[in-house]
């Protein structure tokens, strides 16, 4: 069994293996420490100065990350909780982003910021956002996700083949869990990969009652609600899961869908969800029998003790009433 | 550049004991923090804390210089710096744990306080230019804003934004500097060229280096320094030179067992322990039987509640 953060070190171990342009920054991402998250674990005593711990500055970390990309060369950035992101958001947005445009010509930058999110471990409000909303819709900038489907290795040659910069959110509660393999998730659901697009289905059914689409760090709290609402309550539901969540691949398996409902960590309000919606409703707008259905966190902080994080996040158990109360 | 004493307290010899309500507070703030690793450890609190063991000094020393009307801003290592401004552990702990009688109803939890006059935030840089405003509108009034940071803060660029304006604008801003030598796993030579002090002075900022870890001293030195920053209204830099004892957070120190005999060297408590062992022991027993009751006492709380906005 692996674990995804095992996996993300495995990929980044192979990724700077074979590419010798590539360059990790991050703070505290060098061994013995290996990262706030252990993710960068042996990767300075194995490449020396391709990888630097940084000081507390993550706008120019983010900044020499583009320069390095700029001169040739390719970078992946830590940010080490995805808050502070928002400290990075002048060089990615102002910069990174609009350079490969706006020199009246296409200007490579292979720039990956990899940025631990979400909540769920009482970390409080600075250190538990999922704040990929804020980033969504900035030209020239795109967004992916760690999920427990796809290979981490295949996601950042992805991001590198694009030229642009790439925002890459990884689940700090995704970090602790298994990854998948060989199209098996449990006993009850299977999956395929289906152009970069993780679809889960119980195995035998068709035509599913309801579509839920999610991020990768939200897809166990999925799976469980999924579990609930088959067992308990005869809803068949198929999962989908995009490692790329802007711009929005095409998501498999659509045309059949009765319901379509979208399920995110971030705050309500501008959300990726709603992003998903502006996108499929006029592709489905025929074959839908209702709108699409957004459960986001609620418009709130996020509390720093767990009986009230709780309440602000999205549990499985709000995704299974909220599915089975539209389909009643 | 590895920062140390140019004495190292261990090797002076203090006259005497600290006074008796220093030492309390002193060891409250000991086992308050010790009481929180031990916490952890049983599964008792979530989420992460960032202990100032070895650093107590520093905000018991500060806390008579500083006036009611002063504003404290904090960080995420700010446990100390509550206590010592406020003496309320029952309201820290449960904000904590998230019981009842939290300070913030256990929405900020351990790095995100705000209580009377004292306000601290998890994002480090941030609170500078938060606390130039605060100062701001405490020019000329006598009272002043007190910004705790770490030596590795100085990373963020904000840091100096603020500090340019406290300085053109002559803010009654004191910045107090815990320089431990170390940010999470990196240690200041890793992180900063050139020193702290060169930077106040590029901004025209006085800065003042403490190396003592003894209360009495620190207060003779810098009690007419504040007494500047409130009379002339202008801001200063003080550095205490000083040792991360403990994990950055829980469980997270990898520096070497030597790295960290060096830091437990200059340690308060052994000293104390050592130098007044009569006079030390009965307090310390004392303050940590009475972190004991309060722990006890918080964990049997109802969860806090939350009127949200
Ligand atoms: C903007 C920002 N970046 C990173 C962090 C994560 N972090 C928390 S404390 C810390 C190290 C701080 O070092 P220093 O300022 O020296 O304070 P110390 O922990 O030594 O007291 C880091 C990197 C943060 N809280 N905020
Ligand atoms: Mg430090």
């Amino acid at each position: 069994m692996t674990r995804v953060s095992e996996h993300l070190n495995r990929a980044l171990h192979d990724l700077m293996e074979a590419d010798p342009r590539v360059h990790l920054l991050g703070e505290d991402i060098s061994d013995p420490y290996g990262g706030a998250f252990k993710v960068t674990k042996g990767l300075s005593t194995r490449f020396g100065r391709r990888v630097r711990s940084t000081p507390l500055s993550e706008g120019a970390i983010a900044g020499i990350g583009a320069g390095l990309a700029l001169a040739g060369d390719r970078a992946i950035v830590e940010i080490m909780f995805a808050d502070f992101a928002a400290l990075a958001f002048d060089q990615l947005v102002n910069f990174a982003a609009k350079s490969t445009a706006m020199y009246g010509r296409k200007v490579p930058v292979p720039l990956v910021v990899r940025c631990p999110s979400g909540g769920n471990r009482g970390y409080g409000p600075t250190h538990s956002q999922s704040p990929q909303k804020h980033f969504i819709g900035v030209p020239g900038l795109s967004l992916f996700e760690m999920t427990p489907f796809h290979d981490a290795g295949e996601l950042f040659a992805l991001m590198f083949a694009l030229e642009q910069p790439c925002l890459f959110f990884e689940d700090k509660v995704l970090y602790t869990r298994r990854r998948y393999e060989d199209g098996v998730v449990d006993d009850l659901f299977r999956y395929e990969l289906t152009d970069g697009v993780a679809r889960v289905f119980v195995d035998g059914v068709t035509e599913p009652d309801c579509t839920l689409i999610v991020h990768g760090g939200m897809t166990h709290r999925a799976l469980d609600a999924m579990r609930a609402l088959l067992m308990e309550e005869d809803v068949a539901c198929e999962l989908l899961v995009p490692a790329r969540l802007y711009p929005l691949p095409t998501l498999p398996g659509l045309d059949r869908a009765r319901h379509v409902c979208v399920v995110e960590d971030g705050s309500e309000g501008g959300t990726w969800g709603a992003e998903v919606a502006r996108v499929l409703h006029p592709r489905l707008w025929s074959t839908l029998r209702r709108p699409i259905s957004l459960i986001s966190a609620a418009d709130s902080v996020i509390p720093a003790a767990p009986h009230l994080e709780r309440e602000i996040l999205v549990q499985s158990g709000r995704i299974r009433h909220a599915v089975a109360e539209v389909l009643s | 550049m590895v920062v140390t004493a140019p004495i190292p307290p261990c090797l002076r010899q203090p006259p005497s004991p600290p006074p008796r309500e220093d030492l309390e507070l002193l060891l409250l703030i000991r086992h308050f923090e010790l009481t929180l690793l031990r916490l952890f450890e049983a599964g008792e609190l979530s989420g992460t804390t960032h202990t100032c063991l070895g650093q107590e000094y520093i905000p018991v020393a500060l806390s008579p210089l500083l006036h009611d009307d002063d504003f404290v801003l904090s960080n995420h290592r700010g446990h100390g710096h509550f206590l010592a401004r406020y003496t309320e552990p029952h309201g820290l702990l449960a904000e904590i744990m998230g019981r009842e009688g939290a300070l913030c109803a256990g929405v900020g939890g351990s790095q995100h306080v705000y209580h009377r006059r004292f306000l601290s935030t998890g994002v480090q840089g941030e609170s500078l230019p938060v606390a130039v405003g605060v100062a701001l509108k405490l020019t000329e009034t006598g009272a002043l804003t007190c910004a705790y940071v770490g030596d590795g803060t100085w990373g963020e660029g904000a840091v100096y934004e603020a500090l340019n304006m406290a300085r053109l604008w002559k803010v009654p801003l004191l910045v107090v500097v815990e320089n431990n030598g170390i940010a999470q796993s990196t240690p200041t030579s890793a992180q900063m060229a050139g020193s702290i002090a060169a930077r106040a002075a590029a901004f025209d900022i006085p800065h003042h280096r403490v190396t003592s870890t003894e209360v009495g001293e620190i207060r003779a030195e810098l009690a007419p320094l504040l007494g500047v920053v409130r009379g002339e209204s202008r801001p200063l830099v003080v550095e205490f030179v000083t040792h991360r004892i403990g994990p950055h957070s829980k469980g997270d120190d990898t520096r070497t067992p030597e790295e960290i005999a060096l830091a437990a060297a200059h340690d308060w408590y052994a000293r104390y322990a050592r130098d007044f062992p009569e006079h030390f022991a009965a307090l310390d027993l004392a303050a940590r039987e009475r972190v004991e009751r309060i722990a006890a006492e918080v964990a049997a709380r109802p969860p806090s509640v939350w009127e949200r906005p």
